[in-house]
């Protein structure tokens, strides 16, 4: 019997005024793709690019500024200091703005034009960090220049208010939503989304399946010159998953158009990839005569990806133009 | 046979190659079957006890091996196995 997305749209005039940008952090939808779901499951779309600044990091730099504020790591007149590609960055500099702290991103060169240009226009300063050594390489200078005491350094990487940011706000949001969920599938970069959600999913709903999407980049990225050059976020906990992808730009690319002709929602392209593991879990199910409801996160919007060269011409031309780039 | 995608750094070990072929029905069988023909090979992928090293990750046809059955992970001749270093993600 085909399952549907009907649902009790719930009591009208939710209220939806707030004192603060801040304070309209979180709440995303979620939102069904009855195009794109195979028979018997249903895959969810959680919209995090409905934050402020248009996407999930919205919430884990609202966390980690209160959070260091809270415990008197970060006072008036010190500047935030963050190693980020960019959404991260330009997630506190809305914060930073708010709360009247200033604010240097260290930014891989190769990150696409328009986030540097929003961090710009933010406010913040930047620091670039040579593009062939990835955000490994924005890590190595944040960590230098963070040795200078008028910074603080909130580092995505390791701070558990990420995660936590997670836990408390997309985590207990799915369960209201979407009580009967099987799987959660995100993206593995900080490993925040999947720790706090995963961990908060895996309290709450029995046999849950937490699902990572790995981007895989071109070459260049993992041509390290030893393995001890590698990095692990200090925040993963490979316990919490159950499934990792590894994800390339093709695949995600070709996801991320289906998701947009389709179901009509334009994201940026590692929800692409996400969207990609998704379906393929939603396979499995489907090849084994179960039902699955799979949620997976809309990290942002399309935008800042335009000038990448991934939403036009053939797959292979996409392809070929994100490598190099950090995509997701 | 399968077909192993090697990263940059292990290349040297194997002519310069970007991907080998190799045998084995379990990646473990697998990668002893690796290190016979380019002796070396597996130094940076395993420890000194035999066991995965924590920065290199590797995927049987896409999904990472640790939550399929690590080193017993089975290996079909059809299969890719590909081997990446662990680097930051983006963001």
């Amino acid at each position: 019997m085909p399952r549907t997305f009907v649902c009790d749209p719930g009591p009208r005039g939710a209220p939806m005024r707030f004192d603060d940008v801040l304070d309209a952090i979180g709440d995303t939808p979620l939102v069904g793709l009855p195009s794109l779901s195979p028979p018997g499951v249903r895959i969810w779309a959680k919209l995090e690019g409905q934050n402020p600044t248009g996407s999930l990091k919205d919430r884990i730099a609202k966390a980690m500024v209160e959070a260091a504020e809270d415990s008197g790591e970060l006072t008036p007149g010190r500047t935030i200091l963050e190693p980020t590609s960019g959404n991260t960055g330009i997630a506190l500099a809305m914060v930073a703005r708010r709360k009247g702290y200033g604010l240097t991103v260290v930014i891989p060169d190769n990150a696409s034009e328009e986030r540097i240009r929003l961090l710009e226009l933010f406010g913040a300063e930047i620091v670039l960090s040579p593009g062939d050594k990835g955000t490994n390489g924005s890590i190595e200078i944040a960590r230098r220049l963070a040795g200078d005491d008028r910074y603080y350094m909130p580092f995505q990487y390791g701070n558990p208010a990420n995660p936590r940011a997670h836990e408390e706000g997309t985590g207990e949001e799915i369960v209201r939503d979407l009580p009967e969920i099987t799987h959660f599938v995100a993206g593995l970069g900080t490993t925040g989304t999947l720790m706090g959600t995963g961990r908060f999913l895996r309290e709450h709903v029995p046999g849950v399946q937490i699902v990572a999407a790995e981007p895989r980049y071109g070459e260049g990225v993992y041509a390290l010159r030893n393995i001890d050059e590698g990095f692990v976020p200090e925040l993963y906990d490979p316990d919490v998953l159950t499934t990792r992808y590894s994800v390339g730009s093709f695949d995600a690319v070709q996801r991320n158009r289906e998701l947009v002709q389709v179901e009509g929602i334009f994201a940026g392209i590692s929800t692409g990839a996400i969207l990609h593991a998704a379906l393929g879990m939603a396979a499995k199910a489907r090849k084994a005569g179960e039902r699955a409801d799979i949620a997976f996160v809309v990290c942002d919007a399309g935008w800042k990806y335009l000038s990448t060269g991934a939403y036009a011409g053939s797959l292979d031309e996409a392809e070929d133009a994100l490598e190099g780039q950090l995509w997701a | 046979m399968a077909r192993v995608k090697l990263p940059t750094i292990l290349r040297p070990h194997a002519g310069g190659e970007r991907a080998v072929d190799a045998d084995g029905t379990t990646l473990r069988e697998l990668l002893e079957d690796l290190e016979s023909r380019y002796p070396g090979i597996t130094q940076m992928v395993l420890t000194d006890d035999g066991a995965l090293h924590r920065f290199v990750n590797v995927y049987v046809n896409d999904e990472d091996v640790r939550y399929l059955g690590s080193l017993e992970t089975e290996v079909d001749p059809k299969d890719t196995v590909s081997i990446l270093p662990a680097v930051a993600g983006g963001r």
